[in-house]
């Protein structure tokens, strides 16, 4: 079976999707996905979707689903890389995906992740202060 | 209009094939770059739509031509049990499965023309048409 690919981008995840999210595929990266982020103890996830020259309702779902269970354990979820036709045709068609950090590239994605990471460790501090 | 091409859905993997189709046929006509993935992203759903709700259909794609317009037609058909109430169907959010409910109005909003008709028992047609 087909399985996308998850690579490990310093504190973060990477999934770049390139192929067709179908409901399997689906299934076997939200499982990968958790286990790989209990392993790596990863603080994000970063999903590259560059690659996909269209969003529609069902992987908008797919990628929410993703999304909220990636911060049940404690994993920020950034969608990076949509294409500009992409962005004007979910709007249209209603999904938002508001439940869903986005950012334009990878880079900026990592960044918001940093962030995040930079916040708890304020945090931290303040607490062990 | 010229004669087109029907692909069955039977399985998630043709709704990959009537995305595939659509957009090969939306480049051959040559829409723009955003009014193709507005037309084959509206074809996703409502193929998704004949497949998850219809049990299964075909997708017939037609160029159409309205005096020196040319458009692509995409007319989808199913056998299914139908839609008994077509309005709140197209209603956002409206779902009688697991889904987010933006197949059939997200697919209306996406398209230059939407047509739909349904008999209770007997199935579901849609015709979309994106103009160039």
């Amino acid at each position: 079976m087909d399985r996308i690919p998850i690579l490990k981008l310093g504190n973060a995840l990477l999934v770049t999707v390139q192929v067709d999210m179908h409901d399997r595929l689906a299934k076997a990266l939200e499982e990968d996905l958790t286990r790989k982020i209990i392993e790596a103890n990863a603080q994000g996830v970063l999903i590259d979707i560059s690659g996909l020259d269209i969003v529609d309702s069902f992987m908008g779902r797919m990628l929410d689903t993703i999304a909220a269970v990636a911060r049940m354990l404690g994993a920020e979820t950034v969608v990076v890389g949509m294409r500009p036709p992409v962005a004007i045709t979910l709007v249209e068609l209603g999904l938002t995906l508001a439940s869903v950090k986005t950012a334009l590239n990878v880079e900026r994605g990592m960044a918001i992740i940093g962030m995040k990471v930079e916040q708890f460790r304020d945090a931290d501090d303040r607490d062990l202060g | 209009m010229t004669s087109g091409e029907t692909v069955p859905i039977r399985i998630s993997d043709d709704v990959v094939r009537v995305r595939s189709r659509v957009r090969a046929l939306a480049m051959s006509l040559g829409l723009g770059i955003v009014d193709q993935t507005k037309i084959v992203t509206a074809a996703s759903e409502l193929a998704r739509n004949t497949l998850d709700y219809g049990g299964g259909g075909e997708a017939r794609l037609d160029i159409v031509e309205a005096g020196i317009r040319r458009g692509l037609r995409v007319t989808f058909e199913d056998r299914g049990p139908g839609i008994a109430d077509i309005e709140l169907a197209l209603t956002d959010g409206y779902t009688s499965g697991g889904g987010l409910g933006l197949g059939l109005s997200g697919a209306k909003r996406l398209s230059n023309e939407f047509e739909i008709t349904s008999i209770p028992g007997q199935g579901t047609r849609v015709i979309i048409t994106r103009w160039k």
